[in-house]
């Protein structure tokens, strides 16, 4: 029978279906970081349950770290301790762990795929639901609770309904200055923050084919800005040529072979959906969000929905009120405060030299407060072999040190009230970036030509 | 994970769409490192000011409104995978959330905590939340075992996963399940080939 990728990973890792349709799903790898993992280490003492596979865990610390003087002990109390307690509970339990100063420490989702962690037919996990990001290899991968945490922790193993599958295409050429962060904000403009809940979804066609690997991972990693457990690409020349060489990935021989099985990960020619979206590369165009929801966005050129096209009035109201715009109106010309340029959307290596091409020469507008922050420890390092980091410097940037930093607002890195930040994260909820903050969602490219000019433009003029 | 067979109580309303896990229970609050006391700070940024004190027109702060049950509009607990914010329900006194429609990971959590999601029709919502704005000591009634909800003679039918319906009525969890078939999952993994 004809089989889609998602359909083909799945299967491959049941270890037995129970009635009522749960599976019991095998987990090759399994991320850690600070936040999500205490409890469930205490909760394996608790219950007086060894790990089961150590070999397949890798431990970082990302969403409480400082971007600034990481070789001094973090300030914030709360933060340090529970740094610490990652560092106590894997050394205790004997996990890898990737420690701050560490040169392969970042955000999970960065440094599972810069150490050939992530590789085409596994399914991997995390306590963190951006996991999604690593499905750009053709992985299964998605986020977890803390129970489930301690569930894989102690058998490897979760019990799961099998998602239902969407293909979403996107056919055709990209128009100059649309990148990966434009389709994904695109597509969940088309189909809401709720439009993909239920279901597992393949990105494919001929415009996500032409993209490099970050930008792929870009769009796997908002899948579930859409609700979607998670999002796939499946694997091909870019993705064998991204992993070869890396830490992790098979060597030699056995990665021939490896490569050899990841050619036979992709939709068979006659394989359902459950649900499928064709949209013409052509229509999309440099986005940014407007709402205090993934779903709410527009070309930067456009205008806000009027009251009368929300489906729910209050919602669309108090989310408005929020961010305080109008009904209808644009965005052209609104002075912002801050631009975050990081995340595990749009931190790697590729989005920084997106950043440092534009900026050159430039200089960041006064109004602005910028913050760039690099993915990982590898990514800095090579910012700084590509002389990144000067450039950034000479118009008036500073590139910090890894971690998730304005992003969620855990460490000191936040969005005052009320303030304006145009950011390449995924999420613009209501308080994401700080309390009272006030989040627009964009590409790096929009990002960067926003903290030049100091307010928000049409970048088409901007572009040479 | 307490035993939960049925609840019958009043209902706070909350009925906004696409509440996300950072309403719930904002990150600056996921910096403990045990389960306990987060629902002190649920819906937090929603339910006070910032210098603590509580805002009057937010349901959780209206005397009119109590009860085990929070009754939200569709898309409730999108976001991040947070289980934090099902153990700030449940910690709150939540043992109920009704909605026309739950983000998944939320929902995966909230069975997995003892908290009970019950997907509604969004008619049968409506309905319900008039009832509750009507008279807010209007009394709900949630049967697992029977799968209905029920309230001033009104009632309708949800679906609950079998498996997970087992779990609650026992009070026991995944955990418990998979330990017990650690054989087969060891035969799982002689029998595959890794790359
Ligand atoms: S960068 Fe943001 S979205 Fe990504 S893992 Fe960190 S906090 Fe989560």
């Amino acid at each position: 029978m004809a089989k889609t990728l998602f359909d083909k990973v799945w299967d491959s890792h049941v270890v037995k279906s129970l009635e009522g349709g749960q599976d019991v799903l095998y987990i090759d790898r399994h991320l850690i970081h600070e936040v999500t993992s205490p409890q469930a280490f205490a909760e394996l003492e608790k219950r007086g349950l060894p790990l089961f596979r150590k070999d397949q865990m890798v431990a970082t610390p990302d969403h409480n770290v400082p971007t600034k003087d990481q070789h001094l002990p973090i300030q914030e109390a709360l933060s340090r301790q529970q740094v610490d307690k990652l560092i106590e509970n894997c050394e205790k339990h004997n996990v890898e762990l990737y420690g701050l100063g560490h040169p392969f420490q970042g955000i999970v989702h960065v440094i599972g795929p810069e150490l050939g962690i992530t590789q085409p037919g596994r399914t991997m996990v995390c306590g963190d639901s951006h996991t999604s990001t690593h499905g750009a290899f053709g992985a299964i991968a998605f986020g977890i609770g803390t129970s489930q945490v301690a569930q894989v922790m102690a058998t490897q193993c979760l019990l799961q309904s099998k998602p239902k599958t969407m293909r979403i295409i996107i056919d055709g050429e990209l128009k100059k200055g649309v990148l990966a962060k434009d389709i994904i904000l695109y597509i969940i403009s088309k189909l809401t923050a709720a439009g993909g809940t239920g279901y597992f979804i393949e990105y494919a066609g001929s415009a996500i084919r032409s993209l490099s690997m970050e930008a792929r991972m870009t769009i796997c990693n908002m899948s579930i800005e859409m609700g979607a457990r998670g999002g796939m690409i499946a694997p091909d020349q870019i993705t064998y040529d991204y992993i070869k060489g890396r830490e992790f990935a098979p060597q030699g021989e056995k990665f021939e072979e490896a490569v050899a099985y990841w050619e036979t990960l992709k939709t068979d020619e006659g394989a359902t959906f459950d649900q499928e979206y064709v949209f013409p590369a052509q229509d999309i165009e440099a986005m940014i969000t407007y709402g205090t929801n993934p779903g709410m966005g527009i070309k930067l050129n456009g205008n806000i929905p009027g009251l009368i096209e929300a489906s729910n009035k209050e919602s669309f109201s108090k989310s408005l009120k929020y961010m305080g715009f109008e009904p209808g109106e644009s965005l052209l010309g609104k002075p912002i405060d801050y631009v975050f340029i990081g995340s595990c959307t749009n931190s790697r290596i590729e989005d920084l030299r997106i950043v440092a091409d534009y900026v050159r020469g430039k200089k960041k507008a006064l109004n602005v407060n910028a913050m760039i922050v690099p993915g990982s420890k590898q990514v800095e390092k090579q910012a700084k072999a590509e002389g990144i980091d000067k450039v950034l410097e000479e118009a008036g940037f500073e590139l910090r040190e890894p971690g998730c930093s304005a992003c969620l607002g855990m460490n000191e890195d936040k969005v005052p009230a009320g303030a304006y930040c145009v950011s390449t994260s995924n999420r613009n909820f209501e308080g994401r970036q700080g309390p009272g903050a006030r989040t627009l969602l964009a590409s790096p490219l929009v990002a960067a030509v926003t903290a030049i000019e100091g307010k928000i433009v049409d970048i088409n003029e901007y572009l040479n | 994970m307490e035993k939960f067979e049925k609840v019958t109580s009043a209902a706070v309303p909350l009925p906004i769409e696409d509440i996300d896990t950072d309403q719930i229970i904002p990150a600056r609050f996921l910096k403990a490192t045990s389960r306990d006391g987060f629902g002190d700070n649920l819906f937090r940024d929603w339910r006070f000011n910032k210098d603590d004190s509580p805002k009057e027109d937010f349901a959780l702060n209206d005397d009119k409104y109590s009860g085990e049950i929070l009754v939200a509009g569709r898309n409730f607990g999108c976001g991040s995978s947070r289980e934090h914010a099902a153990w700030s329900l449940y910690d709150y006194g939540f043992k109920v959330v009704v909605s026309s429609f739950f983000a998944d990971i939320f929902k995966g959590n909230a069975l997995n905590n003892g908290l009970l999601p019950v997907q509604v029709s969004e008619p049968f919502l409506q309905e319900l939340i008039e009832a509750i704005h009507q008279n807010p000591s209007t009394e709900i009634s949630v049967d697992l075992v029977a799968q209905n909800i029920t309230f001033n003679g009104k009632s309708e039918a949800f679906d609950v996963n079998p498996y997970k319906k087992e779990c609650m009525l026992n009070g026991y969890d995944d955990i418990d399940y998979l330990v017990n078939i650690k054989e087969e999952i060891e035969a799982f993994e002689a029998s595959r080939t890794v790359y």
